[in-house]
């Protein structure tokens, strides 16, 4: 055995003085392989592939410095826009009819002779709760999946990782790792399982540790009507056009954040040179219109969907029952969000908001019905069918601009649901980077949300 | 630096399995390509419904494993991760690499787009290089039909030195004559040998500087061109390995390339 491995340290140095003499090793021989492969098929194939220039011309568009970045943030407006202005009205006839049929079950269990607290457990915690997600989230999701599926069929995703690249370079980080962010659009756990395609475990952790800060589908429904709350209430003139445009902003100064994260962290705990590797642009293909449906509604929407409502339906009768709980003149929900009131407060949010993200941990969706259900315990009943309802409910809970400006950028930016720790936790084996990958957004978000209310408030802007 | 016991218990934790499977098999094939190749096509295709996945133990990612029978043979089919190269690191790569030269395959079937043949030869180039018992499918001839492509599939044979077999795997088209060049190489034990990839001439005499010595310290039973590659490459990782499994497995079948084979290299 030492004979073996005095050899194979003899062979070991032979080879490293070898590889000092010739260079990049690797880039020579990936270029001989990559030439073989051309001169082969050069010789066998027959028949020119006419679509292949036009990708080719279509490249030269979609990926270039000028046209890149302005045709990606105006796709992802658009994507946004069709799915806001689109969902509106399908929410409000849902909303209508599931509110319709609580008044139809308190009647019922009226009827029943049921006690006042399993109607308050089963119908306004359970079934309201329910009902909210079903009502918000599902025509949002109806139409971003197939839009995003459509682009991702189409071939555009993996021409965006090609724009954004080498700001992940410059970053310290792998241009792969835009492929994982966009699967985090989808779902932070299913991008978080999508950085295995990362070679270099440095730049996988970092696309781990960093995935969060792009809005999953269960924030998105949060963004979206915070900013249309946003638009509708604090600024003139609202209409869907400029809530897509704040959705965008917010998509994009996510993925500023993402980078600069990244790069503090190649920075200081994850420090190293980023590889390279070739990324291989597919040819554009027309996606078909039957499987993506499919696809897109089975797999993601309903999947979702249905994970949402599992998790919504416990919430929300635990909810009820800690907001119906007095102790003395305040329920345990009130105890709770008033000693959460000064650091809400400091962030610009306030107590229940704070408590509505701790609650919310299970899964990012129930946060705002979580925060309705505590305002409205508060005694301010609303029949909440709309967008409009759901702000008179807001401002009279003391909202203002900057409340729903920062519910924004926290939703964005707090810790990763707890689907996302576990799996995080799976993927790194290791609870230190668990807990970092809860701890870094979280500070992140702790940290913007303080400056912005903190200048808001000096500037005496509220 | 012989401590890499993680990957290597990894690989043979899954060869045991594979082993104590309640079919015995008296051919292992291992099933590799590119993604959207049409691979998991051609796997369902070859194996219908006798399939198991497992997770592959160690790493994070799911492999397939399936059986059918040709010609009173029962055939082992593992369905490695998809992948544009051996080369990097990445847990599938890594997987879809190891399995290759750690699992002594009696054969390893490359599935390739015939839509766009060049990239996928990339891989085709790579397990060629590690492995001479590789037999190419080109898959999705009839879409590549539809966009203009003929590929010379007799011509490509004659290039690349190894069986290759064109097929449309959605509609079975092609799968028999895959069996039965599974049969050739991994039952009847054809020889095969593949016309090798050449690296510019610096490259080439440094591989040469290397080769025996490293064909001495392999005991002339990993292919020692390739692993002189890899450790010019800085890849020492992969000759601890070998080294390990060369200790390992004294007592069983020699492992993926055995010497005579590696004579077609030169």
């Amino acid at each position: 055995m030492n004979n073996g491995e005095i050899d194979f340290n003899q062979i070991m140095s032979k080879a490293q003085i070898l590889r000092n003499q010739l260079g990049a090793v690797r880039d020579q021989v990936v270029k001989d392989i990559y030439q073989q492969a051309q001169e082969i098929a050069g010789k066998v194939v027959r028949g020119q592939n006419l679509k292949r220039d036009l990708d080719q011309k279509i490249d030269n568009v979609v990926t270039s410095k000028i046209f890149g970045f302005p045709l990606m943030i105006a796709l992802l407006g658009l994507v946004f826009w069709l799915t806001i202005s689109g969902a509106n009205v399908p929410s409000e006839m849902i909303a209508n009819v599931l509110f319709g049929f609580q008044d139809k079950l308190t009647e019922l269990f009226r009827w029943a002779g049921a006690p006042a607290w399993l109607h308050g457990v089963l119908v306004l915690g359970m079934y309201r709760g329910l009902a909210w997600v079903v009502s918000v989230m599902l025509p949002p999701m109806a139409i971003f999946f197939p839009l995003f599926t459509f682009l991702e069929d189409l071939g555009y995703l993996p021409r965006v990782a090609f724009n954004l690249d080498k700001f992940f370079k410059k970053a310290g980080a792998h241009g792969k790792q835009v492929l994982t962010m966009c699967m985090g659009f989808g779902c932070n756990a299913a991008g978080i399982i999508a950085c295995r395609i990362i070679e270099s475990p440095r730049e996988r952790m970092i696309a781990i540790l960093t995935n969060n800060f792009v809005p999953c589908n269960g924030r998105f429904p949060t963004l979206i009507a915070m900013a249309a709350v946003f638009m509708g209430a604090f600024v003139s003139g609202y209409n869907s056009f400029a809530a897509s445009g704040l959705v965008a902003v917010v998509v994009v100064l996510g993925v500023l954040i993402t980078l600069s994260v990244s790069w503090l962290l190649s920075k200081t705990l994850l420090k190293g040179i980023p590889s390279t590797f070739t990324l291989e642009l597919p040819p554009y293909r027309i996606p078909k219109v039957g499987s993506l449906l499919i696809r897109s509604v089975l797999d993601r929407t309903l999947f979702v969907l249905m994970r949402a409502v599992v998790v919504a339906a416990p919430a929300g009768a635990i909810t009820w029952i800690l907001a119906n709980i007095h102790i003395g003149d305040l329920s345990i929900i009130g105890y709770l969000a008033g000693w959460l009131q000064g650091f809400g407060q400091l962030l610009g949010l306030d107590g229940f908001i704070i408590l509505a993200f701790l609650l919310g941990l299970p899964a990012n969706e129930i946060v705002v019905p979580i925060l309705m259900m505590c305002y409205m315990s508060q005694g301010a009943m609303l029949e909440l069918d709309s967008i409009d309802a759901l702000r008179r409910l807001l401002i009279n809970n003391g909202w203002t601009w900057l409340t729903a400006l920062n519910m924004i950028l926290f939703s964005l930016l707090h810790f990763p649901c707890a689907t996302t720790l576990l799996t995080i936790r799976k993927e790194t084996q290791s609870v230190k980077w668990t807990l970092l990958a809860a701890l870094i957004p979280t500070g992140v978000a702790v940290l913007v949300c303080f400056l912005i209310a903190q200048i808001a408030r000096a500037l005496g802007l509220v | 630096m012989m401590g890499l016991t993680a990957q290597s218990s990894g690989i043979h934790a899954f060869l045991e399995e594979l082993n104590q499977s309640s079919v015995k098999a008296d051919a292992i094939i291992a099933l590799a390509g590119n993604p959207n190749t049409g691979k998991s096509t051609v796997f369902n295709g070859l194996t219908g419904l006798n399939q198991h996945t497992g997770n592959w133990p160690g790493k994070t990612v799911i492999l397939a494993r399936g059986n059918y029978q040709h010609r009173n043979k029962n055939i082992t089919l593992v369905d490695l991760p998809g992948t544009y190269s051996l080369l990097a690191n990445s847990a599938d790569e890594q997987v879809a690499r190891d399995f290759i030269c750690f699992g002594n395959p009696d054969a390893t079937v490359v599935v390739a787009d015939a839509t766009c043949i060049e990239r996928n030869l990339n891989l085709v180039l790579q397990v060629m290089e590690v492995t001479t018992k590789t037999i190419l499918c080109v898959n999705l001839i009839d879409e590549a039909k539809r966009k203009n492509i003929a590929i010379d599939c007799s011509g490509l044979e004659k290039i690349l030195g190894i069986p290759v077999i064109p097929a449309v795997a959605r509609d079975k088209v092609g799968l028999t004559e895959l069996k039965d060049a599974i049969h050739k190489v991994a039952i009847e034990k054809k020889p095969i040998c593949p016309h090798p990839l050449i690296y510019n001439e610096s490259i080439e005499n440094a591989i040469n500087q290397l080769q025996n010595d490293v064909e001495t310290l392999l005991q002339g039973k990993f292919n020692s061109r390739w692993a002189a590659m890899r450790l010019l490459d800085g890849d020492a990782t992969m000759i601890t390995e070998m080294l390990h499994h060369l200790k390992k497995d004294q007592r069983q079948e020699p492992l993926a390339i055995r010497r005579g084979e590696a004579h077609c290299y030169e």
